[in-house]
């Protein structure tokens, strides 16, 4: 069998899906045509118990983050300070059965009204759960308004959304689970899919253990949910040199992390360690890309004219692997991004929107000469850490291909002719 | 008229002998040991030197750099306790002391001063992140962000350091807990310069501050006091805020006392958009949201806008309500103040205030907005507006509190061998190592049997590690862990059960 980057099956699952109106139909219709698949034979029979690296299996099957940071306090429990700081509380005590089905549910494209794309088609591993794009695609290739942000440490965050509108993994996932431009299922739709699935029923049993009937969507959702706080990055070089082994940074890369966080350039002021995310709303008055209407964030979400452009600040873990740069992509590359910051306030905004905006009183004009903004990308590039980088299933239960549509910065789409491959 | 002559010369001649004499018989009396040591100590009441829990504790090596050399160099090479002396000469450059307990400390040869020279290209003279750090006896100029800039230490010990435009902040401590800023002099500054941000137990005292935008801040801070400072001639001289959309709050327990609070009427030179851009060129006190700041026993005399202003976040200009930070100032206590001479030019906000409460005479305290619970000792004293909700404080005075410093210094926490190797194991070697399946490296069952009853062993294998198996990629070096965190890590490896 060739191991060509293509998915056949997905294809092949798309269209019987078309052709047939059940799913669970096309699911049957679609194993026996390719019995001899391999995904089939490999359709999970049981989860794992031990827990992702990162964690610690503890009494009452629960897997607990530990991590060098747990020897660090931080003022008022905030998780915010300086290189031996504290994190914020972490999500964690999910067992491993529920974040290993929760992987499955991840990478299944089962989850998409048409079964194209699971969560992945967005939140790519190897695209540090991003997926390259300025915008993200759902189903019909449809573009939706903003980037899709990346999972890494997203156990850490308070709020979800580039906007800040959700205080869950869970109340998060509903969204681009249900929006029809994205994976455009809905709650009757996905639990006839994943009842309807006599492997997920056994998953769902083992994860679950006591529950009976077919699985629910809190089941679900919980699941997903265990899965994604199980993406921790916190072993970096710059983690290195900050648990105190100065060598692991390089001359360049200390002198960014000294512009980093300096008072002039203030990246950390709110990109603060050790999440390099102080997770508040701050309006900082970035353009569109050309030809997009001005979004305003979270001024429609709170209400608070105050907030009008405000978007939540994002982590800077493994940002050298989330380009372009953003809500909606402004930026190719970390350059650009961080030259925006010291051409001075509100100097890409429409003119009208400049006596609207409140921009964050840490935008300035900090004068960074060309060799400060090469510094400081030096310095974000050791942001990066993907040892604990989950594995991508073989097969899913759903016997479709894992992942479903895979985004374009991973290779050429999958084409149907790749059918004649199996 | 003679005999007065004669007298002033034998004066004269009475004076330069013994002068002679003096010098002869005494030399260089330095060895001589003048005075009890316990003169002033054990007085009733004495709680002990503000210094007892801050700064480092300078009980390492003694490191000399003198002009021409590098601080960062020594900084470097220094472990924690080390002392780092500085002497008289101009050093340009920004020194980062990512370590615990490091003493910078200047040393001051016949008035000539060891110079930090920013030249307006460098951004920051020192930053720290270190618990128990000193900062002492530097003179730092010319900088484009800050003199003294702190990041989560704690206990920092910053005094004695002659500040003059050093950019944004001139000492700037955030995140820390637990430290003293004391004897300073700082001049200059386009925003606070002294500012304290997101902390918690904080002493500002004997500080001058003139010439900046705003003299002392405290924001987002609890349990401070500011006392002994002479704050003259900035736009604004001290502040208590609740900034909003930060990641920490509240600002709460701030004792204002005994402070010269003069002539702060600077026309306001802040970066525009900046919080304090919007602060009145003649403001004393300023209190925005900041809960329970009781305000004692200052002078505050020729601040032309008003003396003290206490304002929630409604009535702030350039500021955008946070949802998670209580916009109004509560529990506010002004006690006895000695004030003069404040509000003679106001601003016209202030006067259609005065108008509408019927008011003469210059305004010297001013509350707007909802502030509950709060109190004034003797309303009459002053010419106040909206203050009518105030009641009368039932205390006079917060003499009792002599500061809010940590009886011990805080974070000095040990870390029990079994939770540093669990962190370590779980957090790092887990990407590789699992204990019964093979992943990137072999599992901890197959390195149990290995190294039974020899953690060194490990140890010394992952300090620099050599291929060993064929089927296995070579191990990365783990010597970026310290020596303690790998044994604590071998351990725990060698005893894990699942």
């Amino acid at each position: 069998m060739s191991k060509a980057p293509s998915n056949p099956r997905a294809h092949a699952g798309l269209f019987l899906g078309l052709v047939l109106s059940t799913l669970v139909l096309s699911t049957l219709v679609l194993s026996t045509l390719v019995l001899s698949t391999r995904a089939l034979a490999d359709a999970p029979a049981q989860l794992r118990e031990h827990c992702p690296p990162g964690f610690e299996l503890t009494d009452g099957n629960r897997c607990e983050l530990r991590t060098l940071y747990q020897n660090y306090d931080s003022l008022q429990y905030a998780g915010v300070g300086g290189p031996r700081t504290g994190l914020p509380s972490a999500r964690d005590g999910f067992s491993p059965q529920q974040i290993d089905l929760g992987r499955y549910l991840f990478f299944d494209p089962l989850l998409s009204a048409d079964n194209s794309i699971s969560c992945a088609s967005c939140h790519h591993p190897d695209l540090g759960f991003s997926d390259g794009r300025a915008r993200s695609v759902g189903i019909d290739g449809a573009e939706v308004r903003r980037a899709a942000p990346s999972l890494w440490n997203v156990a850490f965050l308070q709020s979800f959304f580039w906007d800040a509108r959700a205080d869950s993994l869970e109340q998060q996932m509903v969204g681009p689970l249900y929006d029809a431009k994205e994976m455009g299922s809905n709650p009757e739709q996905l639990l006839a899919e994943i009842g309807g699935n006599a492997t997920y029923r056994a998953l769902f049993r083992v994860a679950f253990p006591g529950s009976e009937g077919p699985p629910t969507l809190e089941q679900i959702y919980y699941s997903i949910a265990a899965f994604q706080a199980s993406l921790i990055s916190l072993n970096s070089r710059y983690d290195q040199y900050a648990h105190g082994y100065h060598d692991a940074l390089t001359d360049n890369e200390k002198e960014g992390m000294n512009i980093f966080r300096s008072f002039v350039a203030r990246c950390a002021e709110c990109h603060t360690p050790p999440l390099f995310t102080n997770q508040q709303i701050a309006v900082i008055g970035v353009p569109e890309p050309e030809g997009r209407q001005l979004d305003a964030g979270a001024e429609t979400t709170s209400g608070n004219p105050g907030l009008r452009g405000g978007f939540k600040v994002p982590s800077l873990r493994n940002i050298a692997k989330t380009a372009p740069y953003m809500h909606s992509g402004a930026f190719d590359n970390l350059r650009d991004a961080a030259e925006f910051y010291t051409l001075g306030r509100g100097h890409a905004l429409p003119e009208e929107e400049k006596q609207r905006m409140t921009v964050h009183w840490h935008i300035w004009e900090p004068e960074l000469a060309d060799d400060e903004l090469d510094r400081l990308v030096d310095f974000l590039a050791t942001l990066t850490d993907e040892a604990f980088k989950p594995g991508i299933p073989a097969a899913v239960p759903s016997g479709l291909a894992p992942v479903g549509v895979i985004p374009e910065a991973l290779g050429p789409k999958p084409s149907i002719a790749g059918l004649n491959e199996t | 008229m003679g005999k007065k002559l004669l007298q002033i010369i034998v004066a004269v001649v009475l004076l330069a002998a013994g002068i002679v004499v003096g010098m002869k018989l005494a030399g260089d009396n330095r060895a001589t040991v003048v005075g009890d040591a316990s003169r002033y100590s054990n007085a009733a009441g004495s709680t002990g030197l503000l210094t007892r829990s801050v700064g480092g504790s300078g009980t390492g090596t003694v490191h000399d750099v003198r002009d021409g050399n590098s601080i960062q160099a020594a900084v470097a090479a220094a472990e924690p306790g080390d002392v780092i002396r500085i002497f008289p000469g101009t050093y340009t450059e920004t020194v980062y002391i990512d370590k615990d307990d490091i003493v910078l400390s200047g040393v001051v040869v016949n008035g000539q001063w060891p110079v930090m020279e920013g030249n307006k290209e460098l951004n920051d003279a020192v930053l720290y992140s270190g618990n128990d750090i000193t900062v002492e006896n530097l003179q730092i100029q010319h900088y484009k962000g800050n003199a003294v800039m702190g990041q989560a230490g704690n206990n920092f010990l910053i005094r004695n350091n002659n500040i003059i435009d050093t950019g944004v902040y001139g000492i700037f401590p955030e995140f820390g807990t637990n430290g003293l800023i004391t004897h300073n002099v700082l001049s200059g500054i386009e925003d606070a310069a002294i500012y304290v941000g997101m902390s918690d137990n904080i002493h500002v005292t004997n500080n001058e501050v003139f010439d900046n935008v705003a003299g002392i801040e405290i924001e987002n801070s609890r349990h401070s006091i500011v006392e002994n400072n002479y704050v003259h001639d900035n736009t604004g001289g001290i502040l208590v805020f609740i900034t909003p959309g930060l990641p920490i709050k509240t600002t709460f327990d701030t004792i204002v006392r005994n402070n010269f609070i003069v002539n702060n009427n600077t026309p306001n030179f802040g970066i525009p958009g900046s919080t304090v851009a919007g602060i009145p060129a003649g403001t004393g006190i300023l209190n925005m949201a900041g809960d329970q700041t009781t305000i004692e026993g200052n002078v505050i005399t020729g601040n032309k806008v008003i003396g003290i202003l206490i304002t929630d976040h409604m009535n702030a200009p350039n500021v955008t309500l946070d949802p998670g930070a209580d916009p109004s100032s509560d529990e506010i206590a002004i006690l006895d103040n000695m004030m003069w001479n404040n509000g003679y030019d106001t601003i016209p906000e202030i006067k259609a205030l005065k108008t509408l409460e019927l008011v003469d005479g210059n305004v010297e305290i001013l509350n707007v907005g909802a502030s509950a619970n709060s109190c004034i000792l003797d309303p009459d004293k002053y010419t106040t507006v909206g203050l009518k909700s105030f009641g009368t404080c039932g205390f006079t005075t917060t003499a009792d509190v002599s500061t809010y410093l940590l009886d011990e210094p805080a974070q000095r926490r040990e870390i029990a061998a079994e939770d540093m190797g669990k962190r370590a194991y779980y957090g790092i070697c887990a990407g590789c190592h699992s204990y019964n399946i093979k992943m990137i490296g072999p599992p901890t069952q197959v390195i149990q049997a290995l190294y039974m009853d020899n953690p060194q062993g490990i140890v010394d294998y992952i300090t620099s590690p050599t291929k060993k198996r064929d089927d296995y990629p070579e191990m990365p070096p783990q010597n970026y862990l310290s020596e303690d965190v790998r044994m604590a890590a071998a351990e725990y490896m060698l005893q894990v059960k699942q």
